[in-house]
């Protein structure tokens, strides 16, 4: 559990900088302007409420940029009246005006904020949807070559930061696009000597910026680094504790823990000192085109060439003008792991699916049960064959044991029946149809299926058993009873309804579960996969009596442990590293003295047994 | 927050006596500038007045801008440097800790907490103080000054900052009131939608083979649903900020001039009405100022509880008492007959009143092997726990070389025991850092090639070679070869008792069995005890120990158990057929 928990990528530490620091480099995307465009096309799907929002944005920023000349225009009044009376009543109308700019202004910069959020959450929550339903149309090789961790940080945490930068980047990067150069403009027009000297002074500040920002993105990645360095050491140390205790290694591990500690400090300083020079230099940069501007703008007002009032509203343009600079840099840098996010999950999407099912359409119904392989051959990868030419004909009540060493492939076998991976070449048919020809769903409908790997999902233990078949409560508890569990589900606070995060079950008792669900399917293939070591002997008793009354009469596939199954197998697959090294009955295989007779006869070569 | 302060060093305090110094300073130069800008604003009112003068003016707001930028330089290098430097040290202060725990005391805080502890809590700590140190010095000087400075000249400006500050504080607590529950239930949708997507990944074999695509899409599609939901309302509702900000400090501007024009209006002198109009240049500055001021607390506010939460996590840790105390013995009679002794040991889990192990005695003799079976559950691998000291006996006394292991540090026992755990634990590194794990010089090759031999692994670490790579947990090996790189760790060092639990059984028979007898012609004298599942395991061994339900049910040789002991038979039967019980 925990291992996912942490092995989710992204999911890791949060190592933001003051909110202003746009030092920050998220992951950088291998195509910026592909994924975005790919992410604005996807969005186009909700233009009309985007075009809305930026209409909305576009007013809101005229009309907070309408208030300095309007500021301006109070100053000179006032000035103007300073020895003989204001004209109270033009104040006061100019400043009903600018009452009713400012909360248009809000309600416009509020409703296209409230759009922005709602049509992000629209996008997100679709792009998840398709996600979900991708899952479904991918072949199994994308699950077996990927790990889990890494696809579930796709749906989580990537769509979380495609979701974050639509709501905030977008709209700050339109008003601040606008703002910003409504400001320019306006300084220029209003005076283009202040104007021009304003932008230069704000120039100056934000090239320190640009040396600061690449400065930091440097000890930012490095630290990233090493926290990861740091963070795995953590892991592994605090995970394998009995084996560092047992070995008296603590001494030992605490020392590499420092180093690495120390190490993050060194980068982590800088990281962070540099990011918190971010906003403090923008501040600067405001307090610096202020200052040049109002000495400029008092310079001019002495010569006679302009009213007082235009200082004052370049006083305030001049911040118009700034801010938006500020955020527009944290903007970009958020668009750009926006641009990472999107890639990776629009990479998932644009996944090679499953063929489509136009080839096979055929639907089987009340099958016997033959089976029979024809030359099969198959490999994960093309250039490897594992299978190599592999016959044989299965009828039906018969049972075929697949057997083997650890990691020799066993699950292959299985991987081809349910068609989760195609043959290379060859075909596997049942009752004379190949399996090729026929629909996946009517396919899988033909096998009960229990795998080593007890898998229940959150609901109900009915739920559970249940699993999207058409059955009766009765048969649910039917099937319990003769594997051996219903005393167990009923002793539950909630009996059969306990959720399943609820419920204590050891891992036997869940294996007794997963061929209960098997037992109600009622296929007349059946797919078993023994359990091993993971439980006690008397469990494995109960499982292995539970197996055999599923598999009764049925042809079944049995990834067997037990000698017992294994004799009474009437087809025994012999596996070797991923190949099907020999196949024959019990006694047939005895006789060929191949790997089988020693994998075998290793039990029991030593002579004391039961001497 | 004062464990922090404490664990300043002391030139930490001086950086942060620096700090605070030099804030207040910029407090005041930031304070100033506006005041120049009003002198400015005179002087261009003034009739006659100099471009000199009003250059000077211009050259001290420069001057005091510049300095500002200097000490935060300053200030930002302190800040940066104590709150990582702190850090640092908790983390260091932590893992120490946590290395010096046992497995009680690490169950109790669960694994994956005390990763999150050392790591995710210490980065937010981290973050926030390198945020919040200076910030939360300047913003209360710069309310403070700010304010006493208008205050003094005009309580109508004041009036309308007062205003703007209690809207200002309105707004932010009606819009946290409003989101903060919602922020609260979305972090468990949230963890309910990892938890809907990961099932379905995890079991997509099971989902294809019952058809059940659809059902799980319906399923994701609610929380969906509710995440989108719930993320609309709490992002919709926080829009409202920033326009809001904005509109705040336009109308505070506002508001100061259309003030300023009546109180000039209404003043008397056209001196009285020159000052009040620089005034309203320098005070609707100040009211930005304090209002930004408020909105910077804010965010530090929002960050706090999350943050006192993760340092009481971290203090938890950090004064969590450890439940096994060392002995002092550093070592005991090494010819004593008797390697090791169960005397009525009895255990129970933490406060737990089950007993997992119950009156449990035997004697194992020097040299001797010695095997467990028994069911899950058993209380099988808690007697390798006990030995280890990972947990402490709750009746009776277990003894090595007939000292109880109590009074040996654990150092000394640890040293004696060379154990292989149930499930591989390998670290990040190569073959060779694993089996000689922790030892950095004077590696013995020919040990290294013996341990390798013994424990099987000799065929693939061939293949890979003594520096083959190791990832992380041993992920790139297979679960036979981490197991058998594990048992070659055990094997490299020079053990009294080896303790082998449970391990066999993710190798295959053939493996299981030339392993058994390389050990036993390899590393005689060593007492062995096996704890295993495998009655093919068990059976060659000097003493079989049945266990059953935390009891011993049967001691002896499997000949004579398996004629006289029920459980045993009946373990054996469930897993050898009956012909095969009487094979030979």
């Amino acid at each position: 559990m925990h291992s996912q928990e942490n092995k989710t990528r992204g999911a890791g530490p949060n190592l933001g900088g003051p909110p202003g620091a746009g030092g920050r480099p998220g992951d950088k995307a291998k195509d910026f302007t592909g994924s975005l465009k790919k992410l604005f096309k996807y969005c186009g799907k909700h233009a009309v409420f985007m075009v809305i929002a930026i209409v909305l944005a576009i007013s809101s920023a005229i009309l907070s940029l309408m208030g300095p000349s309007k500021l301006a225009e109070i100053t000179n009044l006032i000035l103007a009246g300073m020895s003989d009376g204001i004209d109270l009543e033009a104040v006061s109308s100019i400043g009903i005006l600018l009452v009713i700019f400012y909360g248009l202004s809000l309600i416009f910069g509020y409703l296209q904020g409230g759009i922005m959020a709602v049509v992000s959450q629209k996008i997100c929550k679709k792009l998840r949807t398709e996600m979900t339903s991708k899952i479904n149309r991918l072949p199994l090789a994308y699950f077996d070559g990927n790990p889990y961790g890494d696809t579930l940080s796709r749906f989580v945490n990537d769509i979380d930061t495609i979701g974050t930068s639509l709501n905030q980047s977008m709209s700050t990067i339109f008003s601040g696009v606008l703002n910003f150069s409504g400001a320019l403009i306006l300084m220029l027009y209003t005076n283009w000597v202040m104007g021009v000297s304003g932008l230069l002074s704000t120039l100056l500040g934000f090239s320190l910026i640009g040396i600061i920002i690449s400065k930091s993105q440097k000890y930012f990645i490095q630290q990233q680094g090493r926290l990861g360095n740091l963070n795995g050491h953590v892991e592994e140390t605090y995970t394998g504790h009995s084996i560092v205790k047992a070995y008296n290694k603590e001494e030992f591990v605490e020392k590499h823990f420092q180093e690495k500690n120390e190490k993050l400090y060194q980068s982590a300083w800088k990281a962070q000192f540099l990011s918190g020079m971010m906003m403090p230099i923008m501040n600067f940069t405001g307090d610096f085109a202020y200052v040049v501007v109002c000495v400029v703008g008092a310079l001019l007002v002495i010569n006679g060439s302009i009213s007082f009032g235009i200082i004052v509203a370049f006083m305030l343009y001049i911040r118009i003008f700034t801010q938006p600079l500020a955020t527009l840099g944290q903007s970009l840098t958020t668009l750009q792991s926006a641009a990472a996010a999107s890639e990776r999950v629009f990479e998932f999407l644009e996944e090679q699916e499953l063929s489509q099912e136009t080839n096979h359409t055929v639907n089987i119904k009340n099958i016997k049960g033959d089976v029979s392989f024809k030359n099969v051959a198959f490999g994960y990868k093309p250039e490897k064959m594992i299978i190599t030419d592999f016959s044989a004909e299965i009828k039906a009540g018969e049972k075929v044991a697949i057997v083997g060493p650890t990691g020799a492939g066993k699950t292959t076998m299985v991987n081809l029946l349910m068609r989760f991976y195609e043959v290379s070449s060859g075909v596997i048919a049942i009752d004379g149809i190949p399996i090729s020809s026929i629909t996946r769903e009517s396919l899988h409908n033909a096998f009960s299926m229990v795998l080593q790997d007890t898998w229940m999902f959150e609901g109900s233990i009915i739920e559970n058993i249940a699993y999207n078949q058409d059955v009766s409560e009765d048969e649910i508890i039917e099937a319990c009873k003769s594997v051996g569990i219903h005393h167990t589900i009923k002793t539950m606070p909630k009996g059969y309804n306990t959720i399943m995060s609820n419920a204590t079950l050891s891992t036997g008792e869940k294996q007794l579960l997963t061929i209960a669900r098997a037992m109600v399917k009622k296929s007349e293939l059946i797919i078993l996969d023994e359990a091993t070591s993971s439980v006690d002997t008397r469990t494995e008793l109960l499982i292995g009596k539970a197996m055999d009354k599923l598999s009764q009469g049925k042809t079944s596939f049995i990834i067997a442990h037990r000698l017992s199954t294994i004799k009474n197998a009437d087809v025994i697959l012999v596996m070797k590293d991923g190949n099907i090294i020999e196949s024959g009955s019990h006694n047939e295989l005895l006789d060929k003295k191949g790997f089988y007779a020693e994998l075998y006869n290793s039990q029991f070569e030593e002579s004391d047994i039961a001497s | 927050m004062s464990r922090v302060f404490k664990s300043f060093t002391k030139k930490e305090w001086i950086f942060l006596a620096v700090t605070i110094v030099f804030v207040i300073i910029q407090v005041l130069l930031d304070l100033k500038i506006p005041e120049y800008m009003s002198e400015v604003t005179t002087l261009v009112q003034t009739e006659g007045s100099e471009i000199a003068e009003i250059l000077t003016v211009g050259g001290y707001m420069l001057l005091c801008s510049f300095s500002s930028l200097a000490i935060t330089f300053l200030t930002g290098f302190c800040a940066a440097k104590v709150a990582t430097k702190v850090c640092m040290r908790m983390r260091n202060d932590v893992y120490t800790k946590v290395s010096s725990f046992s497995m009680a005391d690490i169950t109790n805080f669960s694994t994956a907490s005390l990763i999150t502890r050392t790591t995710n809590d210490i980065t937010q700590i981290q973050t926030t103080l390198c945020m919040g140190f200076v910030i939360f010095i300047r913003a209360p000087f710069m309310c403070i000054f700010a304010l006493s400075k208008i205050s003094t000249n005009n309580p109508s400006f004041s009036l309308i900052t007062i205003i703007a500050s209690i809207t200002f504080l309105c707004v932010i607590s009606i819009l946290l009131t409003l989101t903060v529950p919602k922020s609260k239930r979305l972090q468990k949708i949230i963890d309910r939608l990892n938890t809907v997507t990961n099932e379905h990944l995890t079991g997509v074999r099971v989902v294809r083979a019952y058809n059940a695509e659809s059902y799980h899409e319906d399923k994701f599609e609610a929380t969906n649903q509710d995440v989108a939901k719930t993320n609309s309302f709490v992002n919709a509702t926080m829009a409202f900020l920033s326009p809001f900000l904005s509109s705040l400090m336009s109308g505070i501007t506002l508001a100061v001039y259309w003030v300023g024009a009546a109180l000039i209006s209404s003043s008397n002198s056209p001196d009285a009405a020159l000052a009040i109009f620089s005034d309203m240049v320098v005070f609707s500055s100040y009211s930005i100022m304090i209002i930004l001021s408020f909105m910077v607390l804010t965010i530090i506010f929002m960050m706090m509880p999350r943050t006192l939460v993760a340092l009481s996590r971290i203090n938890e840790v950090i004064n969590f008492e450890n439940n096994i105390h060392d002995g002092s013995k550093k070592n005991g009679d090494t010819t004593f007959p008797v390697a090791l002794e169960f005397k009525n040991v009895s255990f129970s889990y933490g406060e737990s009143d089950e007993n997992v192990l119950e009156n449990v005695s035997f004697k194992v003799k020097k040299g001797e092997t010695v095997a467990f079976i028994g069911a899950t559950g058993s209380g099988k691998s808690t007697i390798t726990k006990l030995i280890l000291r990972n947990y402490d006996v709750t009746k009776g006394e277990i003894l090595i070389n007939g000292i109880n292991v109590k009074e040996y540090t654990q150092h000394a026992l640890r040293e004696k025991l060379g154990y292989v755990s149930q499930t591989a634990v390998l670290f990040n590194g190569d073959i060779t850092s694993n089996i000689a794990f922790g030892i950095e010089e004077n590696i013995s090759t020919d040990r290294l090639n013996k341990a390798v031999e013994i424990a099987q692994a000799k065929d693939f670490v061939d293949k890979i070679g003594f520096a083959g790579k190791v990832s992380q947990g041993g992920l790139n090996l297979s679960g036979g070869q981490k197991q058998r790189v594990s048992i070659a760790r055990a094997l490299y060092k020079n053990a009294e008792i080896y303790m082998f639990d449970d391990c066999f059984s993710a190798l295959d028979y053939r493996t299981d069995r030339v392993l058994r007898e390389k050990l036993k012609s390899e590393t005689e004298g060593a007492t062995k005890l096996f704890i295993a599942q495998r009655i093919s395991t068990v059976k060659d061994a000097d003493q079989i120990i049945v266990i059953d339900q935390g009891r011993v049910a049967g001691i002896g040789k499997h000949r004579d158990l398996l004629s006289q002991n029920e459980l045993y038979r009946e373990i054996a039967e469930s897993q050898l057929s009956k012909e095969e019980l009487n094979h030979a």
